[in-house]
């Protein structure tokens, strides 16, 4: 690099640019959040839902699955799953309830979670949730 | 070696280098379960295996950056590190606690730990890379505390250089930046929105700065460079790297719920992140050529070029490959993802812990400048063996997940997801068979650190 060119300009150029830039992700951080009720469906968390969230989170279902394109790649895209199964949360929690506790064999198994009735319909519940978060039109389709 | 505290280094160094090969063998058994569906079925199903190898990579890379800083800080501050006792009291607590969680994740259901480590107080788990119970978040700011209060000091009271600044400076935010992963609330969105907090703005942000750091100050020892000339550079990288990187974060807020304009910032953001992975690059290289001396130790001037060629190939260019938002709305969360994941942390973050490694090492434990030839030559074959065959896990993977967009997103009659693996299981394989010989790359780095040189093997 040129001698003109010094290592203080270097600094500041760092400082500067690192404090606006980060100013000004505060500030859009801070109008998304802003914007956010109109898109993220949060009229509709319900105790159920925060219910349903917690069961999601302590089988960890995000180490096979993907929830809006984040998680794992080993299975279904379950953003959309609610829309994939005809609107249908009974053929969520049958399909849930219903894994073979051994697998399937030879195939990519699902475990067997043991979950309650109760658990099984709020994770449903939180599933229908989800897929009416408003997420720009993604997935492209159907099969996430 | 100038400063005998530099040895609390050691044990962190070895600890980083036995996760590793841990994770590589949980990255063997999942993606074994990527073409045997019922491999170790259900004694270790997927979700739990992916888990282990995923933690493990960011628990040997937090050794390796501590390591790294224990080394490295002392001899810039031109004194001995503040507490040595607390560097090693803070790695067996961090040893522990990692050794602990990992038995936890394999012992029980994931379920039964979250009861058993109390979740419901402040739940924390269950999100990708922050599946660690609560007490061991506590445990991990606990132990990051420690030691930036013990490196910190060290430079406040000895020489403040760019280099151990900028290190601090990245450490420091590593740890600001972990404090998120205790944000979780119901809102999904607003979940997904501040995970990327520590996710995007750790690798795309201030994990830069260490690396950028880790570079500077390896190379500065290996050419004997003018120190002036290598910290303008450092500082031109870091500030490209934060002026792309944190608006860069909006390339995961395409459809995640937030608003649409993020389309536009995280794309023209993200779009100049490989930047300053291009300028470490041409750092390297540049540093290497104008070298004013020739150092002894040829494997580590290796590891760190390799270091700055993967990590742009890896970061840079398959990060842009799926950056721009028409593409990622399609490549989202596909295999596409996995192959930049893998090459980006290989190339950035790997490279530059076993850069740190071994240039340290010589002078940790031979008390010399390099480790002998037939040593350093394990090491360059390793550097080869592991470095062809993350490409080629990489290329299969974009093979894989090129197919799979197609199948299952772009063509008029779209698959289902399970459908379009079963089409694609020949690249699962092929990336399987490689992985088997990235592992054997990797014995061979484990036993560079055993290799005599030929003269001792011939009077033995
Ligand atoms: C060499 C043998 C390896 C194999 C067979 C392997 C296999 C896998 C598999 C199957 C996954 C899960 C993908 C999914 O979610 O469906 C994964 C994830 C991951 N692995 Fe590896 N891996 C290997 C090496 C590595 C290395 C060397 C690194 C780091 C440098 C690494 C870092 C990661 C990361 C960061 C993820 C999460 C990716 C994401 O979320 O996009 N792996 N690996
Ligand atoms: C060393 C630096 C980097 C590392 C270690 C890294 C690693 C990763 C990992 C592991 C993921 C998957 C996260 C998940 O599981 O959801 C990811 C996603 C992503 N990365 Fe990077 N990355 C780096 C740099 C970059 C750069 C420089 C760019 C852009 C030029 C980029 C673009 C992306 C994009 C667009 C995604 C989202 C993919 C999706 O939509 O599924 N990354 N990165
Ligand atoms: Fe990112």
């Amino acid at each position: 690099m040129s001698e003109t060119f010094t290592k203080s300009m270097a600094r500041n150029i760092y400082l500067g640019g690192s404090v606006f830039f980060f100013l000004l992700f505060l500030a859009l951080s801070f109008d998304t959040l802003g914007a956010l009720p109109k898109r993220d469906n949060r009229q509709n968390i319900t105790p159920q839902v925060a219910l349903g969230k917690k069961v999601w989170e302590e089988n960890n279902c995000l180490g096979c699955h993907t929830l809006l394109g984040e998680g794992a790649y080993f299975a279904p895209e379950l953003g959309n799953v609610y829309t994939r199964f005809g609107g249908s949360k009974e053929a969520i929690m049958g399909f849930i309830a219903s894994r073979p506790v051994e697998g399937i064999p030879g195939r990519r198994s699902m475990p067997q979670f043991n979950l309650s009735n109760e658990e099984l319909e709020a994770v449903a519940e939180f599933l229908k949730y989800t897929s009416e978060i408003n997420a720009a039109n993604w997935p492209p389709n159907v099969q996430g | 070696m100038q400063y005998s505290s530099q040895a609390v280094a050691k044990p962190y160094f070895i600890a980083a280098i036995g996760l590793f090969i841990g994770q590589i063998l949980f990255g063997l058994i999942i993606g074994t379960q990527y073409v045997i569906g019922d491999f170790l079925f259900p004694e270790i199903p997927f979700n739990v295996a992916r888990m282990v190898h995923t933690n493990l990579l960011i628990v040997w890379l937090l050794f390796g950056f501590m390591g790294a800083a224990y080394y490295l800080v002392p001899e810039e501050a031109e004194r001995e590190l503040f507490s040595p006792k607390l560097a090693i009291a803070m790695f067996w607590i961090f040893l522990v606690a990692g050794a602990l969680t990992i038995v936890g994740y394999l012992a029980v259901p994931y379920a039964t730990l979250a009861a058993a480590t109390g979740n419901d107080l402040l739940p924390t788990m269950g999100r990708e890379f922050l599946e660690q119970p609560t007490i061991t978040k506590i445990g991990i700011v606990v132990v990051a505390l420690a030691f930036l209060y013990n490196i910190g000091m060290t430079i406040i009271t000895g020489r403040k250089t760019v280099i151990n600044i900028v290190l601090l400076t990245g450490l420091t935010g590593l740890a600001v930046f972990f404090l998120f992963s205790f944000y979780n609330p119901i809102n999904l969105v607003l979940d997904k929105m501040f995970w990327w907090w520590v996710v995007h703005l750790w690798v795309e942000g201030v994990w830069e700065l260490i690396m950028g750091a880790i570079l500077a100050f390896v190379l500065i020892r290996l050419t004997g460079v003018d120190r002036e000339v290598i910290e303008k550079w450092l500082y031109v990288i870091i500030a490209m790297a934060l002026i792309t990187g944190i608006i860069g974060t909006g390339h995961h807020y395409y459809w995640i719920g937030t608003p649409e304009y993020w389309q536009w910032w995280g794309s023209i953001f993200s779009a100049l992140e490989p930047i300053p992975f291009f300028m470490m690059t041409v750092f390297a290289f540049t540093m290497v050529n104008r070298r004013r001396k020739e150092h002894p130790n040829k494997a580590a001037t290796l590891w760190a070029l390799g270091c700055a060629v993967m990590a742009f190939l890896g970061a840079g260019v398959w990060g842009f490959l799926h950056t721009l938002a028409p593409v990622n709305f399609y490549t989202h969360g596909s295999q596409i993802t996995a192959a930049h994941g893998h090459m980006a942390f290989y190339g950035a973050y790997v490279l530059i812990v076993i850069t740190m490694i071994s240039y340290a090492w010589p002078h940790l434990h031979h008390k010399a400048p390099a480790a002998n030839g037939r040593a350093q030559l394990f090491e360059m074959w390793s550097f080869w063996i592991m470095t062809i065959s993350i490409v080629f896990i990489t290329l299969f993977l974009t093979g894989a997940g090129i197919l799979q967009v197609y199948l299952q997103r772009v063509s008029d009659t779209p698959l289902p997801f399970m459908v379009v693996q079963d089409k694609i299981a020949l690249f699962y394989w092929l990336r399987l068979w490689t992985g088997v010989i990235f592992f054997v790359g990797l014995c061979l780095y484990v036993y560079s650190f055993f290799a005599k040189d030929n003269k001792s093997l011939a009077s033995s």
